[in-house]
């Protein structure tokens, strides 16, 4: 998931009162993540790659949530829900559904296989160096871009709520970061992310419990948002404006696409790397289980606050604009703050001296500055209110007329989710380069004390790359998330699950499936983004496949590696008998 | 452990995940994209029962399923296993 339009305003100007009291969260909780990071030190790489695999099922949930909702899940995610309505179902339902498929079908087994990455399995169960290679590389490149984005959003939350520039904003994150991940490694990202999530989850609680409360007089945001008559109430005022109805489904996809797109990015989150790793901690196969649910539980406190709160922002919001005279709006406390980030622009187009809003964009961008301009008015719709989809979030606290520390509570909880994610991508990095490709072909011999210097080396060469990309992002981060959860799901998850399920699922098969699933989905994706990712003037081809978009042909991408591996390993030689046990013993919770 | 109790206890194993996956799937893509058209003229509270689905009911489902295999595993794993871990 992208923050396009909140990544490109970081000049803040800004002197509220939230400032000082953004300063001292931030600062009390970043000496918290250091203290734990100091607390976790460790000695072996068994800690350092795996926490040591001793993390409680209860604790492992809270760091599996952190690790997963990320700057992007924290900020952006409701506002991109209010703005699609029903359609935003697709990211409710596919971060959350891949969890189910991780509990029933990969991370006991995964864990009862006991060594330290995704691709340590993908090597040994179909017994090939090549398909070892093969999943580092994919976990790198999925990890490497992931995190490019996290590092940004650190960035861009030090300049928007400290007003200092980004680029000092993403080494200060660096450094934290690194601290914790370099001493502690997975044990103290583990326990750093535990702290993290209950900082997040209170900053984002805190105020959709207050917009609720506000609006309905039922504090409980699932409850006012099922109960309260915020929905009749926003779909009445949504027609008349000439919208379609809020909750009207496939207003902006179509059915194929909605099913493609929840399919893929359930299956997607089923095989990313850094969640899966995340199950190699706990003691044994039963606390996997337990702790998928509890990461669950965690995740869908606010997954199912989200979309609350992204209908009533929404609601507030054309409430307290349309219809209203200039100077009314102009004297909106929060309007002006939120005029001055260029995230909210309204002119009175057609000149009757009242601010309206109406389908379409309001204003086209300024050919110079390349940025949405209130001077180049879309003559084709009577829209005069633009609004970036990031204010939902970051404004409720202000519209919600709360204490500027809720504010500052925010500015600290969309740190947390972006640090908490950063570092969990970090030590994948980290123990792909090192454990799955140096010091396997290249100092097999190395002592223990060796290999726990070159996995802390390589966390601080993936900081720097990561911190690099967050100061310059290349115009492809944005494209990412079709990318990251694509990739996953037709490489990955589908070996991972015939690598359990499937006893006669061979190498011959796996390396074929994974490949033709890489390569098909890799292929339709930069095709119809060729104008975003390669910087092509156009996408080499639309979207052909039954027209499903860039963000769901991962699904396909992922029945053809099925399809491709289960035949390919038909017609070639059965697995050998020691693979065979192997399957067996990674079924079994007692060694047998 | 027997080979053939080994059997046993995947065959279960597979049963219920079937099981639940068979629910996962109803919930999510049946209920909150398939039928939601059909749905929607039924309402809970005042939002349509179809988008309720899609965007609450799916997701309350998937914790409860996590759970529920959660504590048949543990069942399954003292029948043939004789502990609980």
């Amino acid at each position: 998931m992208n923050l396009p339009a909140f990544f490109s305003t970081a000049t803040g100007d800004f002197s509220d009162p939230a400032r000082p009291w953004t300063f001292v969260f931030v600062l009390i909780t970043f000496s918290v993540y250091l203290y734990i990071g100091w607390r976790s030190r460790v000695k072996e790489t068994k800690g350092f790659y795996v926490a040591g695999q001793g993390v409680p099922a209860l604790a492992n949930g809270a760091a599996t949530a952190a690790d997963w909702m990320s700057a992007a899940s924290f900020i952006s995610m409701a506002g991109l829900i209010s703005f699609m309505g029903y359609d935003g179902s697709i990211y409710l339902m596919g971060w959350t559904g891949g969890y189910v498929l991780l509990a029933l079908l990969l991370a006991p087994y995964l864990r009862k296989f006991g060594k330290y990455t995704v691709p340590d399995f993908v090597g040994e169960r179909y017994y090939s160096e090549t398909a070892r290679v093969v999943a580092a590389i994919c976990a790198i490149f999925v990890s490497l871009t992931y995190v490019a984005g996290q590092m940004r959003g650190v960035g861009v939350v030090f300049s928007r709520f400290l007003e200092i520039p980004i680029w000092q904003g993403v080494v200060t994150g660096m450094v934290i970061v690194a601290f914790f991940a370099v001493l502690g490694g997975m044990k103290g990202i583990t326990w750093t992310q535990v702290v993290q999530y209950f900082v997040l989850i209170f900053a984002f609680l805190i105020p959709s419990v207050a917009i609720a409360k506000l609006l309905t007089g039922n504090p409980i945001p699932q409850l006012a948002f099922t109960f309260g008559d915020i929905a009749p109430r926003l779909n009445a005022l949504q027609t008349d404006l000439g919208f379609t109805e809020y909750t009207q489904p496939f207003q902006g996809k179509s059915m194929l696409d909605v099913l493609c797109i929840t399919f893929a990015l359930m299956v997607g989150t089923a095989g990313l790397p850094h969640v899966i790793v995340r199950f190699y901690t706990v003691p044994d196969m039963r606390a996997a289980r337990y702790s998928a649910g509890w990461a669950l539980f965690f995740i869908a406190l606010l997954y199912t606050t989200a979309p609350a709160l992204g209908m009533f922002a929404r609601y507030n919001l054309i409430n307290s604009i349309n219809g209203k005279s200039v100077e009314e709006v102009q004297s909106l406390g929060w309007v002006r703050s939120w005029e001055q980030t260029g995230l909210l622009k309204y002119a009175d187009k057609d000149g009757d001296g009242k601010i309206s809003f109406a389908p379409g964009e309001a204003f086209k961008n300024n050919p110079e500055t390349k940025k949405i301009d209130v001077n180049f008015p879309d003559g084709e719709n009577s829209n005069e209110v633009y609004f970036d989809r990031d204010i939902i979030v970051l404004s409720t606290p202000e519209v919600a007329a709360l204490a500027p520390w809720v504010i500052a509570l925010v500015a600290a909880g969309g740190l947390a989710a972006a640090l908490s994610t950063a570092a969990g991508l970090l030590l994948v990095i980290s123990s792909s380069v090192a454990h799955d490709l140096y010091v396997r072909y290249f100092d097999r011999e190395a002592s223990e004390a060796k290999k726990l210097l070159i996995g802390r080396i390589n966390i601080c060469l993936a900081i720097v790359a990561a911190g690099y990309f967050g100061v310059n992002p290349p115009g492809f981060v944005a494209q990412v998330v079709a990318f990251a959860f694509g990739l996953a799901a037709s490489s990955f998850f589908p070996i991972l699950l015939l690598g359990i399920f499937d006893k006669r699922t061979n190498r011959e098969g796996a390396i074929a499936g994974m490949v033709t699933g890489l390569l098909f989905t890799s292929i339709y994706i930069i095709g119809c983004r060729a104008d975003k990712i390669i910087g092509l003037d156009a996408p080499l081809f639309e979207p052909w496949f039954f027209g499903i978009s860039p963000e769901g042909i991962g699904a396909i991408g992922c029945l053809v590696n099925f399809v491709v591996t289960i035949v390919v390993s038909r017609l070639t030689p059965a697995p050998p008998r020691e693979v065979q046990d192997f399957v067996d013993s990674v079924r079994m919770p007692t060694v047998t | 452990m027997a080979s053939e109790k080994r059997e046993q206890y995947w065959k279960a194993n597979n049963r219920l995940i079937a099981a639940l996956l068979a629910v996962w799937a109803l919930v999510s893509f049946g209920c909150g994209i398939l039928f939601v058209d059909w749905l929607n003229q039924f309402s809970i509270g005042e939002l349509p029962l179809g988008f309720w689905f899609a965007q609450q009911g799916s997701i309350y489902v998937f914790v409860v399923l996590i759970i529920i295999y959660a504590l048949m595993m543990d069942k399954l794993d003292k029948k043939y296993l004789g502990k609980s871990k």
